[in-house]
C-alpha cells in the first residue's frame, strides 16, 4: 500500500476549518492552521516511525498530540487519567514503547524511555507533516484489577462506525462527552468531531457538574455523550435545566428504560440514542427508538457488523473491532472465525433482546447466578428512583442475599421512603425470581462510579 | 423498643412481603412452624443486623442456628451490648 492511500487524522482536517475549535475548561485551541501549528515544540519529525506513550494530564493537549502523531507514529499508547502509574513499565515493556510525550519531563529523566518530547501550550508555528504511515492506536481495557490489557486499533477501525453514518447533516456539530478521550467511549466522540467537521467542548475531572453544564451551554454543545451513570449523575444535580442538546447519547453501561425515559423527559426536543461499543469489539451499533435493548433482526450481517449470541453473550465481527491485545503473554483477541466475545449476556424477548449484565459481573445468591444489573432494571422504573446498584452480601442461612443500595429522585420527602420501600419490594417480588428481590433496601445520597463512568461494582 | 419486639416485628414484616400466614408466635413454637423458608429467614437475619448491629449467627463460629421462636429471639437477646 502506498502511503497515499492511507488517511490520518490531519487527512480529515484540510479543508474547511473555520469555526472549529477543541476546548477545556481552561483553554480554547482554534482548529483552523491547526496543520501548521505543533504541540510538540516542533519535534514531530524524531518521532516518526516511534513506538509513542502518550502521556499527558490533561485531555487538550493529548488530543492535539494525537492529531499531530497519527501517521507518523509507529503505533501510540494512550493513558487513561487514572492509570495506576505502578503499571507503567509492564505497559511500556508490551508495547515496546521507546519514546514519551508527556507534560511532566522531568519525571521521565533517568527512565528506559530514550526519546521524552513536552507537550505545551500554546501551540507553535511549525512546517505541516505528511501521513507517512498508519499508526496502530492501543488503548486500555478498563478492567478494575491488575495490569490493564492493551488493546490494538487501527484509525480506520476506530472511525468505521462514523464514516458509516456518514456526515452530520445540518450545521457541523459541537460534541462533547463526559468521558475521558483516552478512553474507547471518548475517543469515539473526538473523532466524530474531527471527522464531522465539528467542534469538541473536552471534559475536566476537577470541575463542579453545574459548572460543566454551564460550559457546554456557553459553547453551544449539540451532541453529547455520556454513560448511563453519567447522564444519572446529571439528572440528579439539577443542572440539567436549560441545556438543550440537539442529540444525547448512552454508551458504556447498559441504558434501560428508566434512563432513557428520563433524558427523554428532561430533553424533550433531543433526540436520544445509545449506543453499544466497547474497546475491543468496537462500536457495535447504535439505537435510536427510545426503547431499551435492541431489535433482534440486528443480529445477522447488518451494516458490515455481523453479531450472533452464544452462550447467551454476544459475539461480534467486523472491521471495527480492535485487531489483537498487546503484548508478550496476550491472548487471543477474537475466536477462530474472528468474533470477539464481548461478555455481555442478553436475553430475547418477543422480538427485542435485552441486556441482562456482564458475564464477569455475575453475583452468586445461595448457589444461583443472579445478574445485580437485572435487579437494578426493576428498581430503577419505579419513579421515584433515579439510580441503584445491586449486590451481595453474605448471608449465614443461605451463603448470600441480594441487598440494593438506592438514590431516590431530587426532591423526594424522606418521610416516603418507608412507602417507596415497600413499593420497590413489591414490583421486584411481582417481576423477579425470589432468590433475586432485595433483602434489604437501603437509600443512599451517592453512588461511587468509576473514573470510567461506570457504577462501581467492588464486590463483583 | 426491646430487642424481643424488634425481632418479632421484623419477623412480622417479612411474612406480610413473604405472603406468610404466621401461626400465633409463641416461644416453644418450631422456626419450621413458622413457614418460612431459608431466604425468608436470611432476609431476617441481614435486616436484624442492620438494625440491631449484629448477627449472631456469623458472630460465633459454631451456634447452632436455633430451633424454636424462643432460641431466635434470645440469639439477639444474649448478644452482649
Amino acid at each position: 500500500m502506498s502511503p497515499r492511500e492511507i488517511f490520518a487524522l490531519r487527512d480529515h482536517l484540510g479543508a474547511e476549518l473555520k469555526g472549529r475549535a477543541i476546548s477545556d475548561a481552561h483553554d480554547v485551541v482554534s482548529l483552523t492552521d491547526i496543520l501548521s501549528q505543533t504541540v510538540l515544540g516542533g519535534r514531530l519529525p524524531e518521532l516518526s516511525g516511534c513506538a509513542v506513550l502518550l502521556k499527558l494530564s490533561d485531555q487538550l493537549r493529548s488530543g492535539l498530540a494525537m492529531i499531530e502523531l497519527d501517521g507518523i507514529a509507529r503505533r501510540m499508547l494512550l493513558c487513561p487519567p487514572d492509570l495506576n502509574t505502578a503499571h507503567l513499565d509492564a505497559l511500556i515493556a508490551d508495547a515496546g514503547i521507546d519514546a514519551v510525550v508527556t507534560d511532566e519531563p522531568d519525571r521521565w529523566a533517568g527512565s528506559g524511555v530514550s526519546l521524552v518530547v513536552t507537550a505545551q501550550l500554546p501551540l507553535q508555528a511549525t512546517a505541516p507533516a505528511r501521513t507517512e504511515r498508519a499508526t496502530e492506536w492501543l488503548m486500555l481495557t478498563s478492567g478494575t484489577s491488575g495490569v490493564p490489557k492493551i488493546v490494538g486499533h487501527t484509525l480506520e477501525a476506530l472511525t468505521g462506525a462514523i464514516v458509516a453514518e456518514g456526515p452530520a447533516r445540518g450545521s457541523a456539530p459541537v460534541w462533547a462527552t463526559f468521558y475521558d478521550i483516552r478512553r474507547y467511549g471518548g475517543l469515539q466522540i473526538f473523532l466524530r468531531a474531527i471527522l464531522s467537521g465539528g467542534s469538541m467542548v473536552l471534559s475536566d475531572p476537577h470541575e463542579a457538574l453545574g459548572d460543566h453544564v454551564a460550559r457546554l451551554k456557553t459553547r453551544g454543545v449539540s451532541h453529547i455523550s455520556g454513560t448511563p451513570s453519567h447522564w444519572r449523575k446529571l439528572l440528579m444535580s439539577g443542572s440539567a435545566a436549560q441545556f438543550a442538546p440537539a442529540y444525547v447519547r448512552l454508551s458504556g453501561e447498559i441504558a434501560d428504560q428508566a434512563v432513557l425515559d428520563g433524558l427523554k423527559a428532561a430533553f424533550p426536543n433531543s433526540s436520544v440514542g445509545h449506543a453499544y461499543a466497547s474497546t475491543e469489539a468496537g462500536v457495535g451499533f447504535a439505537v435510536n427508538d427510545g426503547l431499551e435493548g435492541f431489535p433482534a433482526d440486528y443480529l445477522g450481517n447488518r451494516n458490515g457488523v455481523e453479531m450472533k449470541v452464544v452462550d447467551g453473550s454476544l459475539r461480534i465481527r467486523s472491521t471495527r473491532t480492535a485487531h489483537a491485545y498487546v503484548g508478550r503473554s496476550a491472548a487471543a483477541l477474537t475466536d477462530d472465525d474472528g468474533f470477539v466475545d464481548s461478555g455481555d449476556i442478553v436475553e430475547r424477548r418477543g422480538d427485542r433482546y435485552y441486556f441482562v449484565g456482564r458475564r464477569g459481573g455475575i453475583i452468586n445468591i445461595g448457589g444461583l447466578k443472579v445478574h445485580p444489573e437485572e435487579i437494578e432494571a426493576v428498581i430503577n422504573r419505579h419513579p421515584d428512583v433515579r439510580m441503584s446498584r445491586a449486590k451481595s452480601r453474605k448471608s449465614p442461612i443461605t451463603g448470600g442475599i441480594v441487598v440494593a443500595d438506592v438514590i431516590l429522585t431530587e426532591g423526594t420527602d424522606p418521610a416516603r421512603a418507608k412507602e417507596i420501600r415497600d413499593q420497590i419490594l413489591e414490583r421486584c417480588r411481582a417481576q423477579l425470581a425470589s432468590h433475586k428481590v432485595p433483602a434489604v433496601i437501603r437509600f443512599v445520597e451517592a453512588l461511587d462510579v468509576t473514573p470510567a463512568g461506570k457504577l462501581a461494582r467492588t464486590d463483583a | 423498643m426491646s430487642v424481643r419486639s424488634k425481632v418479632i416485628e421484623a419477623i412480622r414484616q417479612i411474612a406480610k412481603e413473604q405472603k406468610v400466614t404466621l401461626p400465633e408466635l409463641s416461644d416453644d413454637l418450631s422456626l419450621h412452624e413458622t413457614g418460612f423458608d431459608s431466604l425468608a429467614f436470611a432476609i431476617l437475619v441481614a435486616r436484624l443486623e442492620d438494625d440491631t448491629g449484629v448477627d449472631p449467627f456469623t458472630i460465633s463460629e459454631d451456634a447452632a442456628f436455633p430451633a424454636t421462636v424462643g432460641d431466635f429471639v434470645r440469639a439477639y437477646e444474649n448478644v452482649p451490648a
